[in-house]
């Protein structure tokens, strides 16, 4: 199952604040995908991934706005 | 009031050797040395003299070096120069050159080598992206940003095979440790070491095919005499000290990398060790990396940042980003000769209050 957050719009490090504070309310083995137009996004939602133990599935485009896959694994 | 001026990888604060060469620059050597009058030779003798000394500290020739007007042109004129001497177009750099080389690079083709966690260029990577069609290659001694050593020696090895030169940006790392030998041009910034700004050093070793571009013209693209001899008198000072404030800046540095790491959720990025013995660079989660800067402003410490909020074009480091480091909440921290150890304790106290404080904020 995946779970949209929409962060577009928004600066970092809100859309990385947004996936934080949302993750843990996801089942573990659900993906989490956050929309996020803030050149940063790409560089530091995997880097949060990285950092918090959870799995970054990948990045790619919906309807044109980029889209960020995390798999809450803990 | 300086003792929370953190930002000597901006610019270190004038050494006071370059503060009285400076002076007695400008009373003895405002003449234009190109003329042939008791004045001018005087403005002349000071400039041979700069350029001996310079050239020195650097183990090179004086007719190898050139004198410019800043570390950005120096940059620019070795790349350019290069591609207009080899009848090359394509540059090889690594992913965490300066800005100012990258600028230069993006002059024309380019081929950007990646770089591991640490920020270190992947070697295997280099080694594939020169061929001896590539005019230069491009490899700085340290990162600006994060500190961490390049393996120049390697990269100049693998340049010599193909016939390629290396192209070595030591702005940073002038001044403070040793650049290994094997490259051709070589570039720095009086203003890092704690010279005065507006002078930038080009070398170009014998042998190395270099034109200088834009207009023909035989004036040194360097002007400001008072600066150069300021310039080269702080570094032979700064050479001097280099030993003891390598041991005193790295036991600094250590210290912090210890602290910092003890806040939640804060990544310190950078080789641990084989670094530049001044800077340490961290991100810290959840924080906006202009409110940090400016909350850090508040309290008295200067420091620098790689987030995006904080630069012009806001966009994120190119640093940060090539090693895959968190680049929100970033903090560059670098120390100069007159940091002290209550200076760093002083942001060390403040920093977790600061970083407490910003979360709590976001409702983190």
């Amino acid at each position: 199952m995946t779970i949209v957050i929409d962060c577009l719009g928004q600066r970092c490090p809100l859309p990385v604040i947004a996936l934080a504070k949302r993750l843990p309310t996801v089942a573990v083995g659900d993906v989490l995908r956050v929309l996020a137009d803030d050149p940063a996004a790409a560089n530091d939602i995997p880097a949060w991934c990285r950092m918090r133990g959870q799995e970054y599935v990948g990045g790619h485009t919906v309807n044109g706005a980029p889209a960020f896959d995390v798999r809450r694994t803990s | 009031m300086r003792s929370g001026y953190l930002d000597a990888a901006s610019s270190a604060p004038l050494h006071p050797v370059a503060r009285e060469a400076w002076a007695a620059a400008l009373t003895d050597g405002w003449a234009d040395p190109a003329r042939l009058y008791t004045q001018a030779r005087r403005a002349r003798q000071l400039l041979d003299a700069a350029r001996a000394t310079t050239a020195e500290c650097l183990g090179v020739r004086p007719d190898e070096l050139t004198f410019c007007a800043s570390g950005t042109q120096a940059a620019h004129l070795a790349i350019e120069g290069a591609r207009r001497g080899r009848r090359r177009e394509s540059v090889v750099h690594s992913a965490v050159e300066h800005s100012a080389v990258l600028h230069a690079a993006a002059l024309g083709p380019a081929v950007e080598v990646p770089v591991d966690r640490l920020g270190r260029v992947d070697l295997a990577a280099w080694s594939a992206a020169i061929d001896p069609e590539t005019a230069v290659a491009a490899l700085m001694s340290a990162n600006h940003e994060v500190g961490t050593v390049q393996p120049v020696a390697d990269a100049a090895a693998v340049c010599a095979a193909h016939g390629v030169p290396l192209y070595v940006d030591a702005a940073q790392s002038l001044g403070r440790m040793p650049v290994p030998p094997g490259w051709s041009l070589l570039t720095g910034s009086a203003h890092k070491w704690g010279g005065p700004p507006g002078v930038g050093l080009l070398v170009v070793r014998k042998g190395t095919r270099w034109r200088r571009p834009g207009p023909a013209d035989e004036r040194e693209p360097g002007r400001d005499l008072p600066s150069i001899v300021a310039a080269a008198a702080s570094l032979r000072a700064v050479l001097a000290e280099a030993g003891a404030e390598d041991t005193r800046l790295r036991a600094l540095v250590d210290r912090i990398r210890a602290v910092v790491a003890l806040i939640p959720d804060v990544e310190v990025i950078g080789d641990p060790d084989d670094r530049l013995p001044h800077l340490v660079t961290f991100s810290c989660l959840y924080i906006d990396g202009e409110a940090l800067l400016h909350a850090l402003d508040r309290r008295g410490f200067a420091v620098s940042s790689g987030s995006s909020c904080t630069s012009s074009t806001l966009h994120p480091s190119h640093v940060l980003v090539a090693m895959g480091a968190l680049s929100h909440g970033n903090v560059r921290v670098s120390l100069h000769r007159e940091t002290t150890p209550d200076d760093v304790d002083g942001f060390l106290a403040a920093l977790p209050e600061v970083v407490a404080g910003l979360r709590k904020e976001a409702g983190v």
